[in-house]
């Protein structure tokens, strides 16, 4: 996936099969394939910052939460153009990740980790707090309806899959640019050795914000899709839960991976559905059968980490190294690497043991 | 003057339970070098084991007692089956261990125990205390239970302090490769650290619950809350996560008692980041050498 064209030309086939399935299949699938485009866009970015930059987030809830709310108070009170809404939602959660990713940039692991974490539980409460703005515990109602164009009896689950499906995908090429880009080399060296990469004359602080600001903005367009395909936004959907279940999705995928963002979003919004339907149909009670995907989902968790440290992706790739032999490693580094770097790296090796 | 005293004592009882949370995180910190996001959800858990037990036996000592043992047992057992593969991971692996294993444990709480609010019997009488006709705001219950975590805590420093044991703790936390170098069996002496951390853990579930109700995602506010504690204070610091802890108990008793319950989260998160904007590692980090 090195090269524009042809992530461009995957982008279509992905296109164009979620636009035959999305007719196949009937409107709560429609949904299922819009609920999948949201979880997507957001974790994504996450995937990038965590995986690449090495930045945890346990708050990335709270980012959705803005996108979310930005565009219900823009469909609400301007009834602007839903294209203009998105690029204005993106905007403000960008300048969001920028604020917190200049405080984040001073910390580290489990102090990064617990400092978003109260981010994410904080955040939804001010909703609470200005009930008058936000709507408080009920939200603000978002009106979005599939265009006049497409005749009346068009189905607005498909619409909505559509839109959120094209917007997932755009986000995912340009996040894939991002990915084989400088910029991306620099957040991986950032994330291996931050003093080596200073030291190779790489802005530590700049490249840390950064990633911030772009996971930010693809969990802001995450919020936003949300906000149209649910039609409701209320603090009730941005739980810890919510931040919870995007760095899972992105770690089940395998970190720093954008395919597996995808297969990880897959997991997170069609397992429960699937255990929870397994679940009645075998006939146990509504609190047992609620309650198995919670547990299943922590179990598989655990297992995944275990047995597959490296995700999904990580897994496909090591099946697939079985029958092709190694390859070249992606990505292949254009110059060699300095010699401070190398120890560096000699030196992660050790710390991690084999891993 | 006397809201500002019932304030300020109800916020040193719950500030109290956060820095047993925040205890219980610093110990499994300093030892393995992970944060145990379980930590709320093994609490809440042994809750469970503790109301049942109750309701079975009619002794609330009964389940007391129940629910500390239950708190050493799943603490080492969690130690020895799922952390231990991780250690020589990626440390993101053990956080998602965690992560995984806290949703486990609130989806078997549900299938067990059903998903709606319980009440959970207090100890002592929970009607609030006078001197003369004045309220305190905090019952004989608040007063055990800050007094139970107290001595805890004392008995925790002075074990770490005085026995042989305690050294070999310490000696772990310190370096873990010289101090296995020197004969301590390291494994086991962070078996025996996960262990301490899940009694004090279902020590502070057994004592909030009261105040809380019991449902599975009840620990959830508390474990946050806990965690912001043990940040606040620095997480290789015990003396850190009880002065924490209360700083953050009666900061957020100020503002839920004067300006509404609505923003004690945003509060939380304004004292968090001020702290680690001027201390990024805590109030009571020791300055650290990062090796290259």
């Amino acid at each position: 996936m090195q090269s524009l064209p042809r992530r461009l030309g995957v982008a279509v086939v992905v296109a164009v099969i979620v636009v035959f399935l999305s007719i196949k299949l009937d409107s709560f699938r429609d949904y299922q394939i819009a609920e999948i485009a949201v979880e997507v866009t957001a974790v994504a970015g996450l995937t990038l910052l965590t995986g690449l930059s090495g930045q945890i987030s346990l708050g990335h809830g709270a980012f959705m939460a803005i996108g979310a709310y930005t565009t219900a108070l823009l469909l609400l009170h301007l009834s602007w153009p839903f294209i203009a809404v998105l690029l204005l939602a993106a905007a403000v959660t960008a300048v969001a990740g920028a604020i917190v990713g200049a405080a984040a940039a001073r910390l580290r692991g489990p102090y990064l980790a617990g400092a978003t974490l109260m981010l994410g539980v904080a955040l939804p409460s001010v909703a609470y707090a200005y009930q008058g703005i936000f709507g408080g515990d009920q939200g603000l109602n978002v009106a979005f309806t599939a265009p006049g164009f497409l005749g009346a009896t068009f189905p607005l689950t498909r619409w909505q899959a559509w839109v959120s499906a094209l917007v997932a995908l755009i986000t995912l090429v340009l996040l894939a640019n991002l990915y084989y880009s400088r910029i991306g080399r620099t957040w991986r060296a950032v994330r291996d050795d931050d003093v080596a990469a200073a030291l190779d004359g790489v802005n530590v602080a700049a490249a840390r914000i950064l990633a911030f600001v772009v996971s930010a903005t693809c969990a802001g367009l995450g919020g936003a899709l949300l906000a149209i395909v649910t039609g409701l936004v209320a603090p009730g959907a941005f739980t810890l839960t919510l931040s919870i279940s995007l760095l899972t999705a992105a770690v089940i995928g395998g970190l720093g991976s954008l395919p597996g963002a995808l297969w990880g979003s897959l997991v997170i919004v069609l397992v429960p559905t699937y255990v929870t339907d397994l679940a009645t149909s075998h006939g146990l009670s509504s609190s047992v059968g609620s309650n198995i995907p919670v547990a299943a989902y922590g179990a598989v968790l655990i297992l995944v980490m275990l047995v597959f440290p490296q995700g999904i992706q990580g897994g496909l790739q090591r099946i697939l190294t079985l029958f092709t032999g190694p390859g070249p490693k992606t990505p292949t580094w254009r110059h060699p690497p300095t010699p401070s770097a190398e120890q560096a790296r000699a030196g992660q090796h050790e710390k991690e043991g084999t891993s | 003057m006397v809201e500002f005293l019932q304030f300020t004592l109800s916020g040193i009882v719950f500030g109290m339970i956060y820095a047993a949370v925040a205890l219980s995180l610093v110990l499994i910190w300093r030892g393995t070098r992970l944060l145990n996001y379980a930590q709320g959800g093994m609490a809440m858990f042994t809750t469970y084991v503790a109301i049942e037990v109750i309701y079975r036996t009619g002794s609330y000592w009964a389940g007391f007692v129940v629910a500390l043992a239950a708190g050493i047992v799943l603490g080492a057992a969690f130690q020895v089956t799922i952390i231990r593969p991780t250690m020589n991971k990626p440390p993101l692996n053990g956080v998602i261990v965690t992560i995984g294993l806290l949703t486990l444990l609130e989806g078997l709480a549900g299938i067990f125990f059903g998903g709606q609010y319980r009440s959970f019997p207090a100890a002592f009488s929970v009607t609030g205390l006078k001197i003369g006709t004045t309220p305190l705001g905090v019952s004989r219950f608040d007063v055990f239970t800050a007094a139970a975590v107290l001595v805890t805590t004392l008995a925790l420093a002075a074990a770490f302090k005085y026995t042989t044991a305690g050294l070999r703790m310490r000696a772990a936390a310190f370096n873990a490769t010289i101090a296995r170098l020197s004969g301590i069996r390291v494994a086991r002496v962070l078996t025996v650290g996960w262990a301490l951390a899940g009694l004090i853990g279902a020590l502070a579930g057994v004592l909030v619950s009261p105040s809380t109700f019991l449902y599975p995602n009840s620990m959830d506010t508390i474990f946050v809350f806990g965690f912001t504690a043990a940040v606040i204070g620095g997480l290789d610091s015990p003396v850190g996560a009880v002065v924490g802890g209360l700083l953050l108990g009666i900061a957020l008793s100020y503002v839920g008692g004067y300006l509404g319950s609505d923003l004690t989260a945003v509060v939380a998160l304004g004292v968090l980041v001020v702290v680690l904007m001027i201390r990024p590692g805590g109030l009571f980090s020791a300055a650290r050498v990062r090796r290259v």
